[in-house]
């Protein structure tokens, strides 16, 4: 019997993300993703150089909506970002920090885009590792806020998004202008995947300085759209195609959160066990699923769900 | 692996004879490969063709049954690699490992968490599937006494570990009728094994550590008559289980490889119960056909049992949710309306915007065959006459003291004809799920 070894031929882009002092920035260190020529895992078949990481996710602004145990680990900071940051970054050990500009959307506090730069500026003065930093999701306020975001960190090779196809052209002049990574959304589309890298691409942005967001759902909510999608653009990439060659990034966190397993108490479906647990696990499960289908970078929320997630993934690395 | 017309004629005896009532041995092959014919309607057939076209008719993987009544599984019998392939058929089996040097009182405490461990989930229930019971004693009436609880306690299908052909046997007896999984035939006991597996009609788990050493196992055993098999290849780190399965899954699917066309099982152990789960889910997603845990508390089995039923679901059938009104929160007759699809996946993205908006509200899905809002809308299933008519068929007049309905942002276009249809009058939703909960907490100022 002799083995049945696939001869992939391409090889998924390797993004660095952080830039330290040698290099312009101001980062301690930096982070690199991607580099497989092998579908997740399969050690004997080809090379996977970077392990997955997990960024940490912190928002701008108060969280209304999450369940009690996503918030009680940061109860001290949830109303101060930066401290908030810091907290990621000393208490749970995380190698990057991903900021969501939330406050700067029309309907959660219109925060202005001098307001989004300042506190970049002061989280970039208070964390040491690479950042990621996304916008509210408003396509014309994300222009303007992630243009001045862009700006204020120039020279950090930070990882800044969504751009979609719809709506690339200003952010990733931003960030071509700046130095930075981008994140190139599609909602679960494969097609529409590779059409937004082509467009980001054909504005000269190199093809080794993007991260796609295939849109994932969480667990129990579509997740299976998102691993197939995330499979077959794996397995295109894998073959060659360099518009598809780019890492993952899964938005574990706020998909995980938003599931009603996750946010019941043990009071509303004691059926389903304790809420710590519960919670904790669908965060983990969520970014278990994705792992499989070859994320590279989860952002994630609950320090627990962060560390278990994080063993497990030292656990997948093993070769031996 | 199905073979065809041409390879099936290399092994018929080209006399061209017409006994079996085809012109040609050609003819005749083309039918036996569109499965028209059967190949005894040829005299001269040779053994060896026999074989051969016996082999080739059966699935690249067994599917095996365990377990009797209404609790039996079937496993196996996968054809993709991916689900966007085909589909993924037979759910992974998932079980728990229960030891038999346990107290009587802990071991029924266990076998009472288990059974609860049973959900319903997106209209489907979604449970587990099997017991082991492990001879960690060694002791042979232990084992017997514990699996008489688990006889009256669970109808749940069995695997039955012991390296004891004696206590096995003697277990055998006892629950043949349920038609447990024998665990584990080896090199050293494969022969005692067969004999087993032949007297009481069970499914034999063949173990090995490396893949070479497993594919002589199964040779001999299938040689000892042995039909239905799972594959073990014993404890290792993830990645080279990983491997394992999907090199078994490629082999078998790609090169019609016998000896690893079978079920795979995997035993997951970890001291952290997050730990446990996450291992068994990434074994559910990479092509395990059993996968056997030992902690059992809801909130960690949960999201296994939802992993299953997410990536088992048909990519092409998408789940729907039933066609009806649905109450979010304490609605009232003021409540707001919204209107969406069945296509589950739109509905319960609505649905958890709704909750997390606090505001109760009525979601009125109308049946569009589980097609998602925009599909439906450009298929014609989603349109001004189908929902005038769903909310005609509820009754939402009887439900309301208002006269508004709020539609999905994608299909603006429909509010006018809509209005016109169902009397109702229609204001425009925010396009994505995501934006409702603004959108409805807006909708009084």
């Amino acid at each position: 019997m002799e083995m049945l070894k696939e001869n992939w031929t391409g090889k998924i882009n390797e993004v660095t993300i952080g830039a330290t002092k040698e290099e312009g920035g101001t980062r301690s260190s930096k982070v690199t993703v991607g580099g497989e020529n092998t579908l997740p895992y399969l050690f004997k078949e080809g090379a996977m150089p970077n392990s997955p990481v997990i960024a940490m996710e912190i928002l701008d602004t108060e969280p209304t909506d999450w369940p009690e145990t996503l918030k009680k680990p940061f109860a001290d900071v949830l109303k101060d970002p930066v401290k908030w940051a810091v907290k990621c970054q000393d208490a749970c050990n995380a190698s990057i920090i991903c900021v969501k500009l939330q406050g700067t959307h029309p309907d959660f506090g219109n925060k202005s885009a001098s307001e989004a730069g300042k506190l970049v500026e002061n989280i970039l003065k208070a964390v040491k590792v690479p950042l990621i930093i996304l916008g509210s999701g408003d396509d014309d306020k994300d222009n303007v806020v992630l243009a001045k975001v862009s700006q204020v960190a120039k020279d950090e090779r930070c990882l800044l998004g969504d751009v979609t196809e719809k709506n690339y052209k200003t952010l990733t002049a931003s960030c071509l202008a700046d130095g930075h990574n981008i994140i190139s959304e599609s909602p679960i589309d494969v097609n529409i995947a590779k059409q937004a890298n082509i467009l980001i691409n054909e504005m000269g942005f190199p093809l080794d300085r993007i991260v796609m967001n295939p849109t994932i759902g969480a667990l129990g909510y579509g997740i299976e759209y998102a691993y197939s999608v995330m499979e077959r653009a794996r397995n295109a990439a894998l073959i060659g195609d360099k518009m598809l060659s780019m890492p993952f990034i899964c938005f574990v966190g706020q998909e995980a959160w938003r599931a009603k397993e996750a946010k019941s108490t043990s009071a509303e479906h004691p059926e389903w066990g304790e809420e710590y647990s519960r919670g904790v696990s669908w965060e983990i499960e969520t970014a278990v699923s994705v792992l499989m289908a070859g994320a590279d970078i989860l952002v994630m929320r609950h320090p627990k769900a962060v560390e278990e997630t994080r063993k497990y993934i030292d656990k997948l690395m093993q070769k031996k | 692996m199905a073979l065809s017309g041409l390879e099936i004629y290399k092994l018929l005896p080209k006399t061209n004879c017409k006994k079996c009532g085809f012109p040609t041995c050609l003819a005749f092959a083309m039918q036996l490969a569109a499965k028209k014919v059967a190949l005894d309607k040829c005299p001269y057939v040779s053994e060896e063709a026999k074989k051969a076209l016996d082999s080739a008719s059966q699935p690249p993987i067994r599917l095996v049954t365990v377990g009797s009544g209404e609790e039996k599984i079937e496993i196996g019998n996968e054809t993709v690699m991916y689900r966007h392939e085909d589909k993924f058929y037979h759910p992974t089996a998932i079980g728990f490992l229960v030891e038999d040097d346990s107290k009587e009182a802990d071991l029924k405490k266990a076998l009472g968490e288990i059974k609860k461990l049973d959900f319903e989930r997106v209209g489907q229930r979604i449970k587990v599937n099997l017991i082991a019971l492990s001879n960690k004693s060694k002791d042979k009436t232990k084992f017997i006494n514990a699996l008489n609880i688990i006889l009256k306690e669970s109808e749940l299908p069995l695997i039955l570990a012991s390296d004891n052909i004696s206590t096995l046997e003697e277990a055998l007896k006892l629950s043949k009728d349920r038609k447990p999984i024998i665990y584990k035939a080896t090199n050293a006991n494969f022969k005692e094994i067969a004999g087993l597996s032949k007297s009481y009609k069970t499914t034999v788990a063949v173990s090995a550590p490396t893949m070479e050493e497993l594919e002589t196992l199964v040779k001999n055993i299938v040689n000892e008559g042995v039909q239905d098999i799972v594959l073990d290849t014993g404890g290792k780190n993830i990645s080279d289980k990983i491997w394992d399965f999907t090199q078994m899954r490629r082999l078998a699917l790609k090169k019609a490889f016998r000896p690893f066309g079978y079920p795979v099982v995997a035993f997951v152990k970890d001291e952290s119960p997050f730990q446990e789960a996450a291992i068994a889910s990434s074994y559910v997603a990479k092509y395990a056909s059993i996968v056997v845990l030992n902690n059992s508390s809801p909130s960690n089995i949960l999201p296994i049992l939802t992993l299953r039923q997410n990536l088992y679901t048909d990519p092409q059938k998408p789940l729907q949710v039933e066609p009806k009104v649905y109450e979010v929160g304490n609605v009232n007759d003021r409540s707001p309306i919204l209107i969406t699809t069945n296509f589950s996946l739109t509905y319960y993205t609505v649905e958890s915007e709704v909750e997390s908006s606090k505001i109760p509200s009525y979601i009125v899905s109308c049946d569009a065959e589980g097609m998602s809002v925009l599909t439906a809308w450009a298929a014609e299933k989603f349109t001004p006459e189908s929902i005038a008519k769903t909310l005609d068929k509820f009754s939402l007049k009887d439900k309301v003291k208002h006269k508004n309905i709020i539609i999905p942002g994608y299909v603006s276009v429909l509010s006018g004809k809509l209005e016109e249809e169902s009397g109702w009058k229609v204001t425009v939703g925010p396009r994505e799920a995501s934006g409702i909960p603004v959108f409805l907490r807006n909708l009084g100022k």
